[in-house]
């Protein structure tokens, strides 16, 4: 579903990311992790091209990311992101913001698009905020919001740049509630966090990274109980330990 | 009352200055009242009335006279009925697009059906109507075409040029800053003066534009390069997460720039581009020195006249008059737009 093979990415004089090889199969979940500054976003990024790469091949679904314009927007129409900080578009209402994508995009059907849109407000459990704008919402609900607007282009994979780092800890709960459920409906999934009960229950696979190389990957089982790196080592007494 | 002591005497110096500014205002404001107003002059078929007021009351009586020269300059006497039924059109114009449950797509149809009408009643030569050649259009009826399609074709201009301006693409984009630079660098005078004097000598043999034309395009040329600032202003103001947020989505250049960023950006910019548009409104005033007839230049050629030379006070507190009615609606539709709008997205904004 994803490849990424002998990725180089610089940002001017700094190497951001390093060799970096990944390989996510259809209806696998992926957790990113590792202190900041590490390159995680900066490699979900390259996956829909925010951000582009210099050297080394990425694949998507089977088509590669070049500077194709019209392929890469085939590839962002396929995979859906939700950001640390929302982005939901203020001038727009909730339901607005979930069906503009499938309008403009997909040419889906007016009606239709927003039947499906309310669909998805149901499963994120907000659908009476319909008519209400993002600004009016609480954080927990505009990062819903962003998931539903995400799912509402039926993507074939998700990305998660630090869904639940701006929310207040009271909120984060009902967001991971959301992508659990998500992960058990069989979704691809390339998450960023440090939600590390979240990637216990739906990893397949964890990715620890530090400074712009990929230092470790294992089934969470044997990341959380043996890491095999010092470094992996550190970061999980730093982030568990208190 | 407690609003009057809690707001103009809350203080002795609070007080005082209350007193001095009613003091003065009522010095100035009696005198002006009654200079404009109860001693004024309504009617005058001749000035020897107006002449022996001079001083004590207002001679409105020149602008009775001179009331069809001022609002259509020199167009055929008798054929006036039309720039006045343009002006009316123009006005019906403005008052729908400025009604909120106006804007829907035939809008635009409207405004193409009023805009052929103005053309057919402006020029003549179809439908019976006699034909006026443009170098007889004037007063009041050529500012507010001067204006208005100054403002509808500078507008859209200007945001191609502020987007261009922020492009990826080099070349685009200095041409974008080379322009916006080159012509806010100038005074407008002085690119009238070009498109007037020295545009025609490059012309080839035979191929001219009048010169209402090329006024009218320095104006549009003038305006969007003041406007492509105002709008980069509002671009800039967007958080790249927006950009983001509708890559991410599958939208094109185009389709996020139409769909995400000008609604928002344009929405910002309202304060600024009615204050441009405001400030572009009265400069169209300047094409009084390249021969053409707007209202400035009609209200300067009638008090010109022997028969009214020296009044003109009344000449110019009219036609300020109709310049601020004109300012002040745009003003306070912005207000009432941006209030409206920020109703909308309530309590919200960019996170």
């Amino acid at each position: 579903m994803i490849e990424l093979s002998g990725v180089n990415k610089w940002f001017g004089e700094f190497q951001a990311l390093k060799n970096i090889d990944l390989a996510v199969a259809r209806g696998e979940k992926f957790v990113v992790c590792g202190p900041s500054g590490s390159g995680k976003s900066t490699m979900i990024r390259l996956i829909n091209r925010l951000e582009a790469h210099q050297t080394g091949r990425i694949v998507v679904d089977g088509i590669e990311l070049t500077d194709d314009v019209k392929a890469i927007e085939k590839i962002r129409a396929e995979v859906g992101m939700v950001f640390q900080s929302f982005n939901l578009f203020p001038h727009l209402t909730v339901l607005e913001n979930l069906m503009l994508a499938p309008v403009w995009v997909r040419r889906t059907p007016k009606k239709e698009a927003e039947e499906l849109a309310m669909e998805l407000l149901v499963r994120v459990r907000i659908p009476e905020q319909a008519g209400k704008y993002p600004g009016q919402l609480s954080g927990g609900q505009q990062q819903r919001v962003a998931i539903a607007r995400a799912l509402a282009m039926r993507p074939k994979v998700m990305l998660f740049d630090e869904p639940t780092s701006a929310l207040d800890p009271e909120m984060i709960k009902e967001v991971l509630d959301v992508m659990v459920a998500l992960a058990q409906e069989g979704m691809t999934m390339v998450v960023v966090t440090h939600e590390m009960g979240f990637a216990r229950t739906v990893a397949d696979c964890i990715v620890f990274m530090d400074q712009g190389e990929i230092v470790e990957t294992g089934a969470p089982a044997d990341f959380f109980a043996a890491p095999k790196t010092d470094r992996a080592r550190l970061f999980l007494s730093q982030i568990l330990g208190h | 009352m407690s609003w009057v002591r809690a707001n103009l005497f809350s203080s002795w110096p609070n007080a005082i200055a209350t007193l001095v500014i009613v003091w003065l205002a009522w010095k100035l404001a009696v005198p002006f009242l009654d200079w404009a107003f109860a001693q004024a002059i309504w009617t005058a078929p001749d000035s020897k009335v107006c002449r022996d007021a001079k001083g004590v009351g207002a001679c409105w009586g020149l602008i009775h006279e001179k009331h069809r020269f001022i609002l259509f300059g020199t167009y055929p006497f008798e054929e006036q009925w039309r720039p006045a039924l343009v002006i009316l059109i123009l006005l019906a114009l403005y008052v729908i697009s400025a009604l909120r449950a106006c804007w829907r797509p035939w809008l635009a149809a409207a405004w193409i059906v009023g805009l052929a009408a103005i053309g057919i009643l402006m020029w003549g030569g179809v439908l019976g109507l006699r034909y006026a050649e443009n170098e007889r259009w004037g007063g009041l009826a050529l500012t507010l075409l001067l204006a208005t399609f100054g403002i509808a074709l500078a507008f859209p201009l200007s945001i191609l040029l502020a987007l261009g301006r922020r492009s990826q693409l080099p070349v685009l984009r200095y041409l974008c800053v080379v322009y916006i630079e080159l012509i806010r660098g100038v005074p407008l005078i002085s690119l009238l003066f070009m498109a007037s004097v020295v545009l025609p000598l490059f012309m080839p043999e035979g191929l001219s534009i009048d010169k209402l034309l090329r006024a009218q395009i320095a104006l549009i040329l003038f305006a969007a390069a003041y406007l492509a600032e105002v709008v980069r202003g509002g671009l800039q103001a967007i958080p790249r997460g927006q950009y983001e947020a509708a890559q991410a989505l599958g939208l094109s250049y185009w389709r996020m720039t139409w769909l995400i960023v000008l609604p928002q950006a344009l929405r910002i910019s309202i304060p600024p581009l009615v204050n441009t548009f405001i400030g572009f409104f009265k400069d169209t005033s300047l094409v009084l020195i390249i021969g053409l007839f707007d209202l400035l230049t009609t209200v300067n050629v009638s008090i010109g006249e022997p028969k009214w030379v020296g009044f003109g006070i009344e000449a110019y507190v009219f036609v300020s008059a109709v310049y601020f009615v004109f300012c002040f609606a745009m003003s306070r539709y912005s207000q009432n737009l941006e209030l409206e709008l920020a109703r909308g997205a309530a309590k919200g904004g960019a996170q």
